[in-house]
């Protein structure tokens, strides 16, 4: 299955830096075993358009589409045998610990 | 016919967990395992009960879901090849079912409702009456929580890091037993908890946490008959009729009790249980009991108990001791708790103040009621 990981920050992250993954270990580690299909870090919030089309015309707002505290900075698509694979995969991810993760399955149609 | 709607009820949670493995369908699934009962109920008591009764339900119940399968024109490939799943004997998919609707993925509502409705076969209506919710409500959080399972990729299987998921799993079974309300006020699925605890103390006999929570609940479950009065208040358990205890169940959990080793909280608590289940309480164990407990589990309502176990034990001044050290537990608990130590220290007037403040602070009704009597 194939796993859409939203990469979020988060108003209490984890205190003990000491227990925070290594990013790029994470990266190469399920780049090799091929759970990672694509990801990418994403530009800032303040860099964010929304896009809506009302009437035949073009609405354009200049940020994010949830004003919220918590931002996504990121996203991974993973492919994973199912949940419990995606949810080992994305507990070793640094922003789990610095952020939160949210696991979204790709429907398959 | 009480056997047959034993030997009925024994292999629902088996034949709902095949048919679920087998067709991905839970509603099928519980469907088609209530369809085979039904069936049971109606054939068994003119017909004899069949050899292999469970044989029987399954084979019933196999061929009920092929026929709705086979309605909704799923093709025969398909049903050829779920025919073949089942052949010989199916393998006992019952800790795959009770994993799955247990997955920490679910909401903890939604583990408790699933667990009661797909794994102990309670019909939805009863379910919902007990959570005081519209059967419609409880349908569609039971409808969700399917969905997720599907729709999110949820696992049918027994993970492989046991330790780390068996906890959730008897937190549910704990949730089953405690929550939910029939109208006597008593605990609605008592029942069914006690009889999913004994299936999987029986599947996975190297866990001694899950014959400990069995135990737990048989303590608990002996005292129903003497909780309350006959205004339906509650009696506490110093002041209970010990002869209306249910004997064989306490015998049970002893037993147990003594040939499951202390691995975790369940047991723990569980020997407390065991020493109020005497004649007389054993406050000197239950006191060395709360001591193991509440280094496992440094609660303020374990510290709290502790405090009163050790007040029992020891005397009030030791309990006042243990109090002064206990921060966060509910006022009103606290405040009852000095009251009972003071007074039988002697110390009538304080006693009678802390009384009159526990009853302040907890609801209007026969816990206050019980506390004012005292002050």
């Amino acid at each position: 299955m194939k796993y859409m990981m939203f990469v979020c920050t988060d108003t209490e992250p984890e205190t003990d830096e000491s227990r925070v993954p290594d990013i790029e270990v994470w990266v190469a580690e399920n780049d090799t075993a091929g759970r990672r299909v694509t990801g990418s870090v994403l530009g800032a919030a303040s860099a964010a358009t929304t896009v809506r089309v009302r009437g035949g015309e073009v609405l354009l707002t200049d940020g994010p589409f949830a004003e919220t505290k918590e931002v996504i900075v990121g996203f991974d698509i993973l492919e994973c045998a199912d949940l419990d694979e995606a949810i080992a995969v994305a507990a070793a991810h640094p922003m789990a610990y610095n952020g939160r993760l949210e696991l979204r399955p790709l429907v398959d149609r | 016919m009480k056997e047959v709607a034993q030997a009925a009820q024994d292999s629902y949670t088996r034949i709902a967990a095949t048919l679920i493995r087998v067709t991905g369908n839970w509603t099928l699934a519980e469907d088609c395992a209530q369809d085979a009962l039904t069936a049971a109920l109606e054939r068994w008591p003119r017909d004899g009960v069949p050899d292999n009764p469970g044989g029987w339900l399954m084979t019933v119940a196999r061929n009920r879901a092929v026929d709705v399968l086979r309605r909704a024109a799923v093709e025969e490939t398909k049903l050829r090849e779920m025919a073949m799943m089942w052949e010989p004997a199916p393998p006992d998919d019952r800790l795959r079912l009770i994993f799955t609707c247990c997955h920490p993925a679910l909401s903890l509502e939604a583990r408790v409702a699933l667990t009661l409705r797909t794994v102990a076969g309670v019909p939805t209506a009863g379910i919902a009456r007990a959570f005081l919710v519209s059967e419609a409500t409880m349908t569609r959080r039971l409808t969700r929580a399917k969905s997720k399972i599907a729709d999110a990729g949820i696992p049918y299987r027994v993970p492989s890091d046991l330790g780390e998921r068996l906890p959730g799993v008897l937190a549910v079974l704990y949730l089953l037993f405690t929550r939910g309300y029939d109208a006597d006020g008593e605990p609605a699925f008592a029942d069914e908890a006690i009889r999913l605890a004994r299936m999987l103390a029986t599947l996975m006999p190297n866990e001694p946490e899950v014959p400990a929570l069995l135990a737990l609940f048989l303590l608990q479950h002996s005292r129903r008959n003497a909780r309350r009065d006959a205004a339906g208040d509650p009696i506490t358990l110093d002041r209970q009729d010990r002869s209306l205890w249910d004997r064989a169940a306490i015998a049970e959990a002893v037993e147990i009790l003594g040939r499951t080793p202390v691995e975790g909280p369940y047991a723990i608590q569980a020997h407390i249980a065991a020493c109020h289940a005497g004649d007389e309480t054993n406050w000197r164990s239950a006191a060395e009991w709360y001591d193991q407990l509440a280094r496992v589990q440094p609660t303020p309502v374990v510290e709290l108990n502790r405090a009163v176990a050790h007040g029992y034990a020891h005397g009030p001044a030791a309990g006042l001791a243990l109090l002064a050290s206990v921060n966060g537990a509910p006022e009103g608990y606290m405040l009852a708790v000095e009251a009972d130590l003071r007074e039988r220290a002697g110390e009538k007037a304080h006693a009678s103040d802390l009384f009159r403040r526990a009853a302040a602070a907890v609801p209007d009704g026969p816990e206050r009621r019980a506390l004012l009597k005292r002050v």
